[in-house]
């Protein structure tokens, strides 16, 4: 050990090794526990059991219904979120501040509460349901209404991804493609895409995780009606209701899996972005 | 608004203005704000003498306060926690450092169903850590504490990525002054980088409330769900819908977007002052 200097040394390497222990016993306990009981019990009773349970005609129907919703939110949110991302970030116009602050709306407003706005427009009781049983439409406790609480939850996480990016580069490329005679969507896909792919990815990634997750707002439109309107995170809790934990961990665990190639792709990707 | 627009219009060199902003507008209007809109005509359409019955019940009254309480205890904790993660992953260097840094976006990517799923099998007499509690007289599902532990693990990333930023950003420069006059290490991190990073911390710890209070999916699962112990408002909103009172689910709802955008105010004002200590 040195003499004492500036730094005090044996001081300065306690407390590090204190704060770090603490800190990787808190998220072992927290975090990752969570994490590993959920293999731990979905295979609780052998691999076989595992496949039986997720080969459940109810688990494949959640299963296929979650990637529907996925498959049809996540592109909309793509195109929502560069069409935003192209008008704040290259246009000024009166109310953008405002739009900004619209876009970002449902990040601060519960998922349940969601779900009750679209129930209280589309539902039987609702302002819009009385037109829509005369015309024959079901949006509640149906596809179109999982849809459009997920879109609601989803709304900002391609825009809030893409924006700052773009206001940062600023548009001198696309002004030179202009001038070069291109048009709008030879700026795009020349231009602008190949500038905020990485951005647009990951804004992607995480909508499709968040989509593919989403809980309490799908819950209140939903009516879990099984074998109907069931996700994969609806399917969970009622296995759970229904006392079959061994079957609720088979199909969390492939939420889990899901929930794991997300962070491996969000690592990967803000390395990229970094470099 | 097209008068307004129309002057402008002629300066702008690239394509896609009304493409863009309409398709911007179009989505806003029916996906977020048609909707917010039906919620607060329904509430406008309760009346304040009945709303304030609703929102004034012993149930309601209760569920407000459980998960007040919880979200108060969650914040509290992950004020601590999320503080020491930003810290140990800002200023040490250590193996495994990056797996550490990865895991605290867990919580944003895991459904919070599955996380609700899994702390309550895993704190329950017979899972991992509740096999270990139990026996000295702490239970932790179907309490308070259970609801805080669910809405501790979904908001804790909220802390963690506000203050790391910052904590990167920080001038080195007055802390190596601060060490050169004498100054200990606590007395360092107290006066010299607590107060730059407060701000942050504090917008972290709001954002992390505000998600506390409108968490669903984690807490039905740990709850246990017993009205007037263990009900939060969230889920008596939920019951209210399925006993077709849309009425008592509009009032808790409206209630539930009152805290938010409170906390949104807050939380913006608390980023913009964070800003101005940056910029500094």
């Amino acid at each position: 050990m040195q003499a004492v200097g500036v730094m005090a040394p044996g001081q300065s390497t306690m407390i590090p090794r204190v704060l770090i222990g603490v800190a990787v016993a808190l998220t072992l306990l927290i975090v990752v526990a969570p994490l590993v009981y959920i293999f731990s019990r979905a295979f609780a009773e052998g691999w076989q059991v595992y496949a039986a349970n997720l080969m459940h005609p109810a688990t494949v129907h959640a299963i296929w219904l979650t990637s529907v919703v996925a498959l049809i939110v996540v592109p909309l949110n793509i195109a929502f979120g560069i069409a935003a991302a192209w008008a704040v970030a290259r246009f000024r116009f009166w109310g953008r501040g405002l739009l900004v602050t619209a876009i970002e709306i449902p990040f601060s407003i519960s998922p349940i509460i969601a779900g009750i706005c679209y129930l209280l427009l589309y539902g039987r009781q609702g302002i819009l349901g009385p037109w829509l049983q005369a015309n024959d439409l079901q949006v509640m406790f149906a596809l179109p209404g999982i849809v459009l609480v997920t879109m609601f939850v989803t709304a900002p996480f391609v825009a809030r991804e893409v924006l700052p990016l773009m206001q940062a580069q600023g548009s001198e490329q696309e002004e030179a493609a202009v001038t070069l005679g291109a048009s709008g969507w030879q700026i795009f896909t020349r231009v602008t895409l190949p500038n905020i792919r990485w951005a647009l990815l990951y804004g992607a990634v995480l909508c499709t995780a968040r989509a593919v997750g989403e809980f309490g707002g799908v819950s209140v439109v939903s009516g879990n009606i099984r074998g109907q309107t069931n996700t994969l995170p609806l399917h969970v809790e009622l296995l759970f209701n229904d006392l079959n934990a061994t079957g609720a961990f088979a199909a969390a665990s492939v939420l889990t899996l899901l929930a794991l190639v997300v962070l491996v792709v969000k690592t990967v990707l803000e390395t990229r972005r970094g470099v | 608004m097209t008068s307004a627009a129309a002057p402008i219009r002629a300066k702008r060199v690239l394509p896609g203005f009304t493409l863009s902003l309409g398709t911007t507008l179009l989505y806003i209007t029916v996906i977020i704000l048609i909707p917010v809109l039906a919620l607060i005509l329904k509430g406008a359409e309760i009346g304040p003498a009945r709303f304030w019955a609703i929102v004034s019940s012993p149930r309601a009254v209760a569920a407000f306060q459980v998960t007040l309480i919880a979200a108060a205890i969650a914040t509290v904790f992950n004020a601590l926690y999320g503080l020491l993660m930003a810290w140990v992953l800002v200023r040490y260097e250590f193996p495994g450092k990056r797996i550490l840094d990865a895991l605290m976006d867990v919580p944003f990517a895991l459904p919070t169903a599955v996380a609700g799923l899994s702390l309550t099998a895993l704190f329950s007499s017979n899972g991992w850590i509740g096999a270990w509690l139990e026996p000295q007289g702490i239970s932790v599902v179907y309490t308070i504490w259970g609801i805080a532990l669910a809405m501790a693990f979904t908001s804790v990333p909220f802390v963690v990525r506000t203050v790391q930023p910052v904590l990167e950003d920080l001038d080195p420069g007055y802390e190596q002054a601060a060490r050169t006059l004498g100054a200990s290490e606590a007395t360092i991190f107290t006066r010299v980088v607590f107060p730059q990073i407060l701000p942050a911390w504090l917008a972290g710890c709001t954002i992390a409330f505000a998600r506390s209070l409108g968490e669903f999916g984690a807490i039905v699962f740990i709850a246990g769900n017993l009205p007037f112990q263990t009900e939060i408002a969230a889920l008596l909103a939920f019951i209210r819908l399925e006993e077709f009172d849309y009425n008592g689910a509009a009032a808790i709802a409206l209630v539930l977007l009152f805290f938010a955008l409170v906390l949104l105010l807050v939380s913006n004002r608390l980023q913009a002052w964070a800003a101005r200590h940056r910029g500094a």
